[in-house]
């Protein structure tokens, strides 16, 4: 994991200054304000709205803002059972949400099909669209979507969008000084 | 009592067309032929005060000779009494007459009928699938169709797979191991 060190410049004149890698950054920044998009299909909307009210308070997290519109959204929580019928539906919104963006299905539905072994239901989200943690439960206690919310920030803060990018940059600063 | 006056007064009224009541636990029933169906709806309604049909029903008999049951439970809220009207409907002779302007909410239990079983009403006002989406090709309920369904596909509207009836990918295999090794693991399906 990328480590940040803290040096104080000069704390009278320019205030804290630190210095940290872009990526530790980036990470942190995405992961503290993961903005969802409650794909709320069935009764795992409920746990998602109980983990959105005051008790299992999902603000702590920066994930408070449920904005419905897949365009200003970070994850998807895909809550509750996908039907073929909705299948389509879900796929659409997802690829409405800019990058970068990550799935979270919650409950048994989304992340299997649950119990609803039948011609109607689509057996898991993860047939359609690509599903970065998996929330087991019938449904999943608040403190179960949280622990999941909390791994997925886990995930984020070990991703290298920077230096993955580094050839590319190194090229292209080589292209420019030549 | 109000049941039986209600019961007799249906007797009297059609006779041979009620080819069979039948009585279980309190609740009575009539078989009726699917030519007699409106008829004798209109009089439940308007004589007899059924004006709550609670459910439309429908039964795959499937290597029978009617193949269809359709099964109308009725309610009259002044008196508090249950009505059932059972009609066997064979699979290629005619559609059903719709009851749906005699009780409204036929509208979509007749939807359901037709969605399910692939019964068809006559005079329904809109009669398009409601559960599955319009252009699947099948009807899901019927006794040949399987539970884990067949592929179909329609681009942009819906697709439909076989469901794995057994097996991944949560599965606890046998074994005398631990709990900690017997745990369910994701395990990749057999291709």
């Amino acid at each position: 994991m990328p480590e940040t060190r803290s040096t104080a410049y000069d704390s009278k004149i320019e205030g804290n200054v630190i210095f940290t890698r872009f990526d530790a950054a980036l990470n942190w920044v995405r992961k503290n304000s993961l903005w969802p998009m409650p794909m709320g299909l069935a009764c795992c909307a409920i746990e998602l709205m109980a983990a959105a009210a005051s008790r299992f308070d999902i603000a702590r997290f920066g994930a408070e803002v449920m904005r419905f519109s897949p365009r200003q959204c970070d994850v998807m929580i895909v809550a509750g059972t996908v039907t073929y019928k909705m299948a389509l539906a879900v796929k659409r919104i997802y690829e409405q949400m800019p990058e970068p963006k990550w799935v979270i299905a919650m409950g048994a539905c989304a992340s299997t099909g649950g119990m609803y072994r039948s011609y109607a239901t689509l057996q898991g989200v993860d047939q359609l669209i690509p599903v970065d943690v998996y929330i087991s439960g019938c449904p999943p206690r608040p403190e179960a979507l949280l622990a999941g919310l909390m791994k997925l920030q886990e995930k984020i803060s070990g991703e290298r969008s920077f230096r993955d990018q580094t050839p590319q940059l190194a090229e292209k600063l080589e292209d420019a000084l030549a | 009592m109000a049941a039986n006056d209600l019961f007799e007064s249906l007797s009297t009224a059609f006779g041979e067309k009620l080819s069979q009541r039948t009585e279980f636990r309190g609740e009575t029933s009539f078989t009726i032929s699917p030519a007699d169906l409106r008829e004798v709806a209109n009089v439940c309604r308007t004589d007899l005060s059924f004006d709550y049909l609670l459910d439309i029903t429908s039964i795959d008999n499937f290597g029978e000779e009617p193949r269809f049951e359709l099964i109308y439970h009725l309610y009259s809220m002044r008196h508090g009494v249950h009505l059932r009207l059972k009609l066997k409907v064979p699979e290629e002779i005619g559609p059903v007459d719709t009851v749906s302007d005699i009780w409204p909410t036929a509208n979509w239990h007749e939807r359901e009928a037709y969605d399910m079983m692939g019964i068809k009403f006559a005079g329904h006002p809109d009669l398009r699938r409601i559960l599955m989406w319009d252009g699947y090709p099948f009807f899901p309920l019927r006794k040949d169709f399987p539970l884990q369904g067949l592929p179909s596909d329609m681009p942009d509207i819906a697709f439909t797979k076989v469901t794995p009836m057994e097996g991944g990918p949560f599965v606890t295999l046998p074994s005398t191991a631990g709990s900690k090794d017997r745990e369910p693991r994701a395990r990749p399906p057999e291709l």
